[in-house]
């Protein structure tokens, strides 16, 4: 039986159904060598003994079976139901303990902020997209809050979005877990998003780097427009430069969570990388690309040391499921390709 | 749909008042007539981006005479013919012949065939039978007799029964001096088009693979790593070697002039005359390089001024002392470039894209040494030796009152320098004086005052109605000319007050810096270690000044220009084909060159000249 924690360093690709697309993903990275802050992901195995705990008291899953999917007002009550009960029943002892060890060894005694971030289990992209992809909780500072954040990330499974959805695709409550994944804060200088492969056309031989200064949340948010790169994944030529006006950064909070910041105006119209930063950034793309045969979109932070870190991974999909139509085929007399330019009216 | 979008007729643009007798002088086929007002015409700043001296006229001339044979009557493009040229107030316009008759494409396309495939599949062999001729054509342009008019036919003649005399050598070299340009223009043509458009047809498929690719990765997939144009930076720092090696290296310093190192060249002696002599084998031929594109009579070579090869003697030699290499690593630029045409094969998605990437890049590599080394026999070696061919005619007839200096020549076309050749012929024959003397002083005069009046006048970038569609293969590949850039310049139209300037993306990289405006071979002594280069046209013979600025700026070229080749090879942005830097930026301006996005950015308002 697996444990309700299981360290970066000890998981990897193959852990997704009990430590979640994210976890799993953090622990694959931590193996292949890149610098991923550190962390563990509390296991569906911890949320297995939790809602044994809550159906002990009362039926979840068939109750949740049990609904119309059209039925948006029983939904609505239910989730509401549902997400009351998730916050007041105790944790089960095993797993508190394992969870405050865990914390401890992580930051030691002094303590030390962690994000906290929900890590579904799902393969379904759109299922996931409504459980818990928007749970993450930043700078969260002592255990108790900790705790709590960690009942929010599974309380997202009751979301009336969430139930809404597998109820519609009928899918079976049984398999339906959460995993949470709690990671070391990077207290960042500069974070943002990179694409090995083109958002815009699906280039395969470009990067994309979009950055901004403070904590990521501000650029996977949308609250500011983040300088952009692009750069060649072969020659690292770095064809664009595009520096934005990044007015507002979020900084952390000391007594935990995270605030906006007016970004003052010497730093706003400055790039937030320099080359050498979009350099390691591009070998770092490379490497996970490489690791995974795939190309990869990619969260990034550069603490206030200088160290550039990765905090997600995950494989691209819009470009990567379409079929590759070839460009042109070739041709039996070579010296044909050049009608294109020539022979014919464009 | 929206309006028709216009520049000004050819009909509507005036002659700069003052200018009326210049702007007649040129041969009437030059001259807008007013059928051309139906048609869109370009200004080709390209090659010709200053006011055309009237002699100068004929590089326009024999140019489209061969690139419109061999367009329209040779290879039989299907769906182009040749260039048009027109000329106001001293500006070439030129304009496509296109084909839109389907039948007559379907019928050119079987003849394109049977010619142009003809020359890809025996491309090596016809390009080194091309050389051979070249060099022929070059050897006879060499060999032609000195320009002169000698008080007494020489005893010689006398002796050898030669039977003709002086005055008919002169008409008969400056004829041949014509027919050799002529022919010259007619081999450059015998490939470029053909070469061009195998190496977009690559690169349209590389932009169409890889969309967000850079047009500079295309070219360095493709660019030759011993072309001829890298040949004479190479020799100068063969030469800055040798002097180190001989221990003369102290004479080479910045600001040194020509005249001095060579007299304290000739006070060492021996190690002095090595030297000399390593300079001399490297000046033939690979000093035959013109400081422009050599279309004019002003683009001197080289040779005829040391002072851009010296200029950049010392650095290479301030290298060498601090044990830096200074030798272009050609085998690692070629394992470079081979790698890099097999990471980007591994990057596409189909085996079909594989095969054909593979049959592109292969007629590519194939085409793309006559690319890249023809204008070193053609628009170095061979201009330099015609313009200074008519210089000695200008000092001939200079020296006889047919004008004040030399260079006057330049202001007489070719036809009228015939005339005036023909005029001194006859009266040194008879032992009268020439006409000439009483005639040309006064059309010189006018002409001059035309050109500066024209250098002033700014002139519309096109003229005519815009088409819907820039699809002629010629000018998209010569000149680059898109329906963007025609919408780009119609919205500029005006804006002189702007601080940034576009151009093309030719070397990536940003830098910021103090502006070096350089307009002539001579400024070239006055740039500084770190400088941003700002010149008007960039050329393979500036390579030399590369290892000491920061960046470079010019105002004409495309991505594919030589100077961009060079630029990417020293790793240094550039930004080409801007327009106007030279006319918008000052020297010690700081500016920044963002040579990724082809942006160049004026940061400073003080314009304190240097």
């Amino acid at each position: 039986m697996p444990e309700a924690i299981a360290w970066f360093a000890d998981i990897g690709i193959h852990d997704r159904p009990t430590a979640g697309g994210k976890g799993a993903s953090l622990g694959e990275l931590t193996r292949a060598g890149i610098a991923v802050p550190p962390g563990f992901v509390v296991t569906t195995q911890a949320f297995e003994l939790f809602l044994a705990a809550l159906e002990a008291r009362a039926p979840v899953r068939a109750q949740i079976e049990a609904c119309d999917a059209d039925d948006l007002d029983a939904i609505t009550a239910l989730s509401a139901e549902m997400r009351r009960r998730v916050v007041e029943e105790p944790l089960p002892s095993a797993v508190e303990t394992a969870l405050l060890a865990a914390h401890r060894k992580l930051c030691g005694e002094a303590g030390a902020p962690v994000a906290v971030r929900s890590s579904a289990t799902t393969e379904d992209a759109a299922d996931a997209s409504f459980a818990g992809l928007q749970d993450t909780f930043l700078w969260v500072v002592d255990a108790d809050d900790l705790l709590a954040r960690v009942r929010e990330c599974w309380g997202s499974l009751y979301s009336v979005e969430s139930i809404a959805y597998r109820r519609r695709q009928a899918l079976p409550e049984g398999g339906v877990a959460m995993a949470v994944v709690v990671q070391l804060m990077v207290d960042a200088a500069v974070a943002g998003v990179m694409f090995t492969r083109s958002p815009t056309t699906g280039d395969k031989s470009v990067i994309t780097i979009e950055g901004a200064w403070g904590l990521g949340s501000a650029v996977v948010s949308g609250e500011v427009t983040p300088d952009r790169w692009v750069i060649g994944k072969i020659t690292g030529e770095i064809s664009v430069r595009d520096i934005s006006d990044k007015h507002v950064e979020h900084v952390p909070i000391a007594s935990g969570g995270v605030e906006d910041r007016a970004v003052p105006d010497d730093r706003r119209r400055a790039p937030c990388l320099d080359d050498e930063k979009l350099q390691a950034l591009r070998e770092i793309g490379r490497k996970v690309e490489r690791h995974y045969g795939a190309a990869q979109d990619i969260e990034w932070a550069v603490d206030r040391g200088g160290a550039v870190m990765l905090l997600q991974s995950r494989p691209e999909t819009v470009w990567s499921t379409r079929a590759a139509a070839p460009v042109a085929e070739p041709l039996a007399n070579p010296l044909g390709h050049v009608m294109g330019v020539f022979g014919v009216r464009r | 749909m929206g309006e028709i979008k216009s520049f000004p007729l050819p009909s509507s643009v005036a002659v700069v008042p003052g200018t009326e007798g210049a702007q007649a002088a040129y041969p009437y086929y030059t001259q807008f007539v007013p059928e051309d007002d139906e048609r869109f015409w370009f200004y080709n700043s390209m090659h010709f981006p200053e006011p055309m001296h009237h002699f100068d006229m004929i590089t326009a001339e024999a140019a489209y005479c061969a690139l419109g044979a061999f367009n329209t009557r040779v290879h039989v493009l299907p769906t182009t013919k040749g260039i048009d040229h027109r000329i106001i107030n001293g500006r070439v316009y030129i304009g496509g012949v296109a084909v839109t008759d389907p039948a007559e494409i379907a019928e050119r396309q079987t003849l394109f065939q049977q010619r142009a495939f003809y020359y890809y599949e025996h491309w090596e062999r016809l390009y080194d039978q091309w050389k051979v001729k070249m060099k022929a054509l070059i050897g006879e342009a060499t060999d032609l007799p000195r320009v002169e008019l000698p008080e007494w036919e020489p005893i010689e003649t006398t002796h050898s029964g030669k039977g003709v005399a002086a005055n008919h050598a002169l008409v008969d070299i400056y004829r041949k001096q014509l027919e050799g340009y002529f022919r010259m223009w007619q081999h450059h043509f015998e490939f470029l088009l053909l070469g061009y458009g195998a190496y977009l047809t690559f690169f349209d498929f590389c932009k169409r693979a890889f969309p967000e690719i850079s047009d500079q990765t295309i070219s360095r997939m493709v660019a030759g790593m011993e072309a001829e144009i890298f040949r004479p930076d190479e020799e100068v720092r063969r030469l800055a070697r040798r002097a180190v090696e001989l221990g003369i290296d102290g004479l080479f310093e910045e600001g040194m002039t020509v005249e001095a190192v060579f007299a304290e060249l000739d006070a060492l002696g021996n190690s002095g005359a090595t030297w000399r002599d390593e300079l001399e084998a490297s000046r033939n031929p690979w000093f035959n390089v013109n400081v422009g594109d050599g279309f004019y009579h002003y683009h001197r070579s080289w040779n005829d001024d040391l002072a851009l090869p010296f200029s950049a003697l010392p650095g290479y030699i301030a290298k060498l002392r601090a044990g830096e290499p200074i030798d272009r690593p050609v085998e690692q630029l070629i394992r470079e470039r081979d790698q890099l045409v097999i990471d980007y094969r591994d990057l596409l998605d189909t085996d079909a894209d594989r095969a054909t990437y593979d049959q592109l890049i292969g007629l590519a590599h194939r085409v793309f040494p006559y690319v890249e080394g023809h204008k070193f026999y053609c628009e170095h070696w061979y201009t330099n030796l015609f313009f200074n061919k008519i210089r000695e005619f200008g000092a001939l007839l200079a020296g006889h009152g047919f004008f004040a200096e030399e260079a006057d020549v330049f202001h007489l076309t070719h036809y009228e320098l015939e005339s005036a050749i023909i005029d001194l012929s006859l009266a040194w024959s008879s032992g009268s004086p020439p006409l000439g003397p009483k005639r040309w002083p006064a059309i010189v005069a006018e002409r001059k005052a035309a050109i500066a009046a024209w250098s002033e006048h700014r002139v519309p970038p096109a003229l005519g109605v815009v088409p819907d569609v820039i699809d002629d293969p010629a000018i998209v590949m010569l000149w680059g000319i898109t329906r963007e850039n025609l919408d780009r310049w119609l919205a500029e139209d005006g804006d002189d007050e702007g601080k940034e300037l576009k151009g093309f993306a030719a070397s990536s990289g940003v830098v910021e810096g103090l502006a070096r405006v350089v307009t002539s071979a001579a400024d070239i002594g006055t740039l500084r270690q770190g400088e941003i280069l700002v010149c008007q046209v960039t050329n393979p013979s500036w390579a030399p000044i590369f290892q000491k600025i920061a960046a470079a700026v010019s105002d004409i070229g495309g991505s594919m220009s030589h100077m961009a080749i060079v630029a990417r090879e020293y790793g240094l942005p550039a930004v080409v084909g801007t327009g106007s830097a030279t006319q918008r930026i000052r020297t010690g301006q700081r500016i920044r060159v963002d040579g990724g996005r082809g942006v160049v950015t004026i940061l400073d308002e003080v314009l304190e000249d240097a």
